[in-house]
This record gives structure tokens, C-alpha cells and sequence, in this order.
């Protein structure tokens, strides 16, 4: 008799177990379907461009000599708005942990966590109608004062619409993403570590320079890659922002161009070979994206272990 | 290099709650003077406000006077900074900073506030430190090694390394071998006796024996019932309070009866 009440199932719980494991199994496969798929198409889509003749190609050298700019002004962009971001990002979410009252710090979080709703569009017009006009006398002075560092070389856009603006909007952009994640990681930070460095006399500064953000490090590493996922593939921002043109040095011309706005601004009356060209463009940014993922997971396993040993 | 503490009227809040209630007490320089009770009476509350720690829990204020050597801990302008870096404290759960090296931790008191120190001067103190923790044998080969690596007990000698580094007047410590086995609490305890000959030591303990063996002075601290403040019930020779308390309440403590 015991032996059959242990082997016999209870039918109803059972069956509900059976079928949500299905569920997240079905869901699990999905989502991996679907990136196989775009992934696929990406690539079936790309193939006329990578074999056609090079003089088919927009700009007649081939297909190389038609992506790399973009990638580059693409990366350009993508660092611009992470070195402006990152350091004020890391400021307000040790604001918000560590120094600010705790009401304030509740309600600047929420306003902080609501930049990143504001849909990208808007931001966009932003950059193209308010932002580009005020910041060009800056530009000037840039261009008269600093005209020897290439980056700053004039003549200056009259319009501001360069894509050092365009990176400017971009950190405004992942700003939410890597302060909230920052303020995360900062508030995990033990309490035992930081009355550690309390207690031997710290200020609440040097405490952060001891406990928090040695302990916070690799997260801040892995919150500033995700931005930089959101910077390299934002679109509408930079198609309104940028007056696009060929690869620059000088970051206060107009000109240089990146692989999203490239793709959006093109593709309406794209065809043909064209077609294919930009899908092709989608490939290179998507193997990009890949690539800053993967280093973003590799840095964050690497934290796990960390965490792990102390 | 120690200072005496002297404790007058001292009533510790959190926010409106009474956590301690009036608190007179004297504790003498180079001695070791432990605080037992039962869990919840507040001493370890009150140790903390010896170098203003408390103030690192939202809403915990003081009333009363704290002296170290006659100055007033909460005067006026006084800045918990230079407190915490007068009175070093060691805690429950032996804490050296996770990312640093056993070095490293030892120093991280003495570069605080940029203080600049050479590499002769802090590698002597950096051995000194260790040494007055009984840890240099242990480490002396791996100075570069992450704290985090060594046992527990190890631990928590690095702490009081890092704490002693500094070269405070006075060394709190916070149940320091709660976390412990038996053998490392020994060493820990052999430390102590040895600490006192340089600073004044306070330990909190949940460990009546360890109280009995390590100090001079004990202090016994009692709540009235839940919601109520702890108090200081008696206070004198650690002999007298162990064989021979005044008040019932430590005897029957002392003697296993309750708690």
C-alpha cells in the first residue's frame, strides 16, 4: 500500500505544472525563433549587396567603402553620448543612494526612470528645434577657440545639426538607462563595508571612494554597455538631429552619418540592389549590438563570480 | 595614547522612540570594560554612540553628554569625522574591504582625509599593525592578496589591524567573535588582554564567559519589556558583578536564569 501512495500522482497539481512548463518552454523557443529568423532574413536580404559588382553599389567602391563611415560615424556618435552620460549618470544615482533625503531621492529617481519613457521622437525634435539652434554660438566659440584639436575645426554648422548635437541628445538618451542601473548596484552596496570606512574616520565621500563604488564597478561597467546598446541603434533621434553628410573628423560641421539614421532616412524609396544595401547596413549594426551584448553579459558573469567569493 | 570615556545623562532616540535611557558611566583608559545583556537592551546601540556611528541609521539622535578625556563628543562644531577617526570600531562581522588587498585594508584608515605616507613608513606600519594583531606570521607572505581570502578569525585580526593603524584612543567592539569559532575567539581574546596595554578597549558580548575573561569592568544593561528603553542596571569589577552583583536582576542574568 505504500509503495502505490508514493508512486501515485495528484492529478490536478500535476497537470498545472506540466502546463507551465510547456508555457515557458513554447515562450523560451519563441523568442529564439524569432531572432533566428530576423537574424536569417538579415542575411538572405544582404547577400545581392556583399556579391554585387562594387560599382552597383551607392557610391560606386563597393560595399566596404559605403558601410565603414557610417560604422564609424555610428560609433562616434555612440561615445560621444556615453562620455557626457556616464559620469553624470554615476553623479546623480550616488545623489540619489547616498545624498539625497530620502523623499527627494524617491521622487528623483521616478523622474529619472521617466526620461526613458519619453518616446525618442521627441526627443528628436528636441535636438532638431531647440537644442541645434541654442547650441551653435557654442559651436563658434569651439571653432575659434580650439579649432586646432581636429575634432573642433571649423567653420562651424550655422545650424548646429552635427553630430556632436546628435550625441549630446543621444546622452540625454541612455542618461535613465545607466542612472537607474548605477543607483541599483549603489544601493546594494553592504552596509557592513561602508561602516567599515566610516568607522575608521572616512568622510561620506571617501566612503564612496572605498566601499561603494569599488563594490559598484562592474555593474557600472555592464549599465554603461547597455546604453551603449541604446546609443548605436537610436534612430529617430539622430535622423531628425543630423545633417548628415560624409565621414568628418570635426565634430561641429555637419556631416558624418550613422548606420540607424542611414537605414531610416534611405529606405522609403530605396529599391533593388539599394534594398539590399541597407538591409545589409541593419546586418553590420546588429552583429555591433551583438557584440557590446556579449561583452555586457561576459562582464557581468565575471561580477556574479566576484560577488560570489566575497 | 588612550583617553578615558566619560558618559553623563545620556538618552539614545530613534526618531521618537527611547532606545536607552539615561546612562551614567565611567570608563577607565587602558582597560577593558565589556557590556552584556540580553538581545534588544541596547548596548550595542550605546556603544555606537561612543564615536557617533549611530548617526548612520536614520532618525538616531542623543541627548547627554559623551566626554573623552573631558571634551564633549556632541559639542558644538564638532565633527564625527575626526570622532570615528579618534575611536575605532570593530564589528559583529569581521568587514575588510572586499576589493583590496590585505595591504591595503591595513592602510585605508591611515590614507584617508590625502594624507601622504611613503612606502618605507607605510610598509613599517603596515607590519606594526599586523603584528599588534597577532596576523603578521599569518599574512606577512601574502600582503597583496585580497583580504577576503583569509578565515574568518583572520578576518576580523585584519580589522582590528586596520582599526589599530590609525592609532586611535579607544577601540569599540561589536560582539567581534560572534561570527567566530572557538579558536579564533581565543585568539581574538589573547589580543584584547594585549590591546589594553595601549588603548582602551569596550566590547559588547552576548558571551558571559568572554566577559568574565577578558575584562576588567562589565556592565550590565537590562530592558524593562519590549517597547521599553534599555538601561544600565549595574556597572563595577567584572569579580564583584560575576560573584557578587548588588542588584537581582544582574545576578540572575549572570547565573543563566533568564536571557
Amino acid at each position: 500500500m505504500t509503495s502505490t501512495s508514493l508512486t501515485k500522482s495528484q492529478g490536478a497539481g500535476r497537470a498545472g505544472d506540466k502546463v507551465f512548463s510547456g508555457a515557458t518552454l513554447a515562450a523560451g523557443c519563441l523568442i529564439l525563433a524569432v531572432l533566428f529568423g530576423v537574424a536569417l532574413f538579415l542575411v538572405i536580404q544582404s547577400l545581392p549587396a556583399f556579391t554585387a559588382p562594387a560599382e552597383d553599389i551607392q557610391g560606386g567602391e563597393g560595399f566596404l567603402a559605403y558601410i565603414w563611415p557610417i560604422v564609424v560615424g555610428t560609433l562616434i556618435a555612440a561615445v560621444i553620448a556615453l562620455v557626457i552620460a556616464t559620469p553624470v549618470a554615476i553623479g546623480v544615482a550616488l545623489f540619489i543612494s547616498h545624498y539625497a533625503p530620502r523623499g527627494l531621492a524617491s521622487g528623483l529617481g521616478y523622474v529619472v526612470d521617466l526620461l526613458a519613457a519619453i518616446p525618442s521622437v521627441v526627443y528628436g525634435a528636441w535636438g532638431a528645434a531647440f537644442l541645434a539652434k541654442e547650441i551653435a554660438p557654442a559651436y563658434d566659440w569651439l571653432a575659434k577657440n580650439m579649432g586646432w584639436l581636429p575634432i573642433f575645426q571649423g567653420p562651424a554648422s550655422a545650424t548646429g545639426k552635427t553630430i556632436l548635437t546628435a550625441g549630446i541628445v543621444l546622452a540625454v538618451m541612455v542618461l535613465p538607462i545607466i542612472t537607474s542601473l548605477s543607483r541599483e548596484i549603489f544601493l546594494q552596496t553592504p552596509k557592513l563595508h561602508e561602516e567599515a570606512a566610516l568607522a575608521l574616520g572616512a568622510t561620506r565621500w571617501e566612503m564612496i571612494r572605498m566601499a561603494v563604488l569599488p563594490f559598484g564597478r562592474p555593474g557600472i561597467v555592464s549599465a554603461v554597455m547597455l546604453g551603449l546598446g541604446r546609443a548605436l541603434g537610436e534612430t529617430m533621434a539622430v535622423a531628425l538631429v543630423l545633417s548628415s553628410g560624409a565621414l568628418t573628423a570635426s565634430l561641429i560641421q555637419s556631416g558624418n552619418q550613422t548606420i540607424a539614421a542611414e537605414i531610416a532616412l534611405n529606405f522609403p524609396e530605396a529599391s533593388g540592389l539599394k534594398v539590399s544595401t541597407l538591409i545589409a547596413a541593419g546586418l553590420v549594426l546588429f552583429v555591433i549590438t551583438l557584440g557590446v551584448n556579449m561583452i555586457a553579459r561576459w562582464i557581468i558573469t565575471r561580477h556574479k563570480e566576484f560577488s560570489g567569493a566575497n | 595614547m588612550s583617553k578615558r570615556i566619560d558618559v553623563k545623562d545620556l538618552n539614545v532616540y530613534y526618531g521618537k522612540f527611547l532606545a536607552v535611557e539615561d546612562v551614567n558611566i565611567n570608563i577607565d583608559a587602558k582597560s577593558v570594560t565589556a557590556f552584556i545583556g540580553p538581545s534588544g537592551c541596547g548596548k550595542s546601540t550605546f556603544l555606537r554612540t561612543l564615536n557617533r556611528m549611530h548617526e548612520v541609521i536614520p532618525g538616531a539622535r542623543v541627548e547627554g553628554e559623551v566626554l573623552l578625556d573631558g571634551d564633549n563628543l556632541y559639542g558644538p562644531g564638532v565633527d564625527p569625522v575626526t570622532v570615528r577617526s579618534q575611536i575605532g570600531m570593530v564589528f559583529q562581522r569581521p568587514n575588510p574591504f572586499p576589493t583590496m588587498s590585505i595591504r591595503d585594508n591595513v592602510l585605508a584608515g591611515v590614507k584617508l582625509n590625502n594624507k601622504k605616507i611613503s612606502k618605507g613608513e607605510a610598509d613599517s606600519l603596515v607590519e606594526r599593525s599586523l603584528r599588534g594583531a597577532n596576523l603578521w606570521n599569518e599574512v606577512k607572505d601574502r600582503l597583496a592578496k585580497p583580504g577576503s581570502g583569509l578565515s574568518g578569525g583572520q578576518q576580523q585580526r585584519l580589522c582590528i589591524a586596520r582599526a589599530i593603524a590609525v592609532e586611535p584612543q579607544v577601540i569599540l567592539m561589536d560582539e567581534p567573535c560572534s561570527a567566530l569559532d572557538p579558536i579564533s575567539t581565543l585568539a581574538i581574546e589573547d589580543l584584547i588582554n594585549e590591546l589594553k596595554d595601549e588603548y582602551t578597549v569596550v566590547i559588547v558580548t552576548h558571551n558571559m564567559q568572554q566577559a568574565a575573561r577578558v575584562s576588567d569592568k562589565t556592565a550590565f544593561f537590562n530592558i524593562a519589556g519590549t517597547g521599553k528603553p534599555g538601561k544600565l542596571i549595574e556597572y563595577g569589577d567584572t569579580h564583584t558583578i560575576f560573584s557578587n552583583p548588588t542588584v537581582k536582576a544582574t545576578e540572575d542574568y549572570v547565573s543563566g536564569r533568564f536571557g
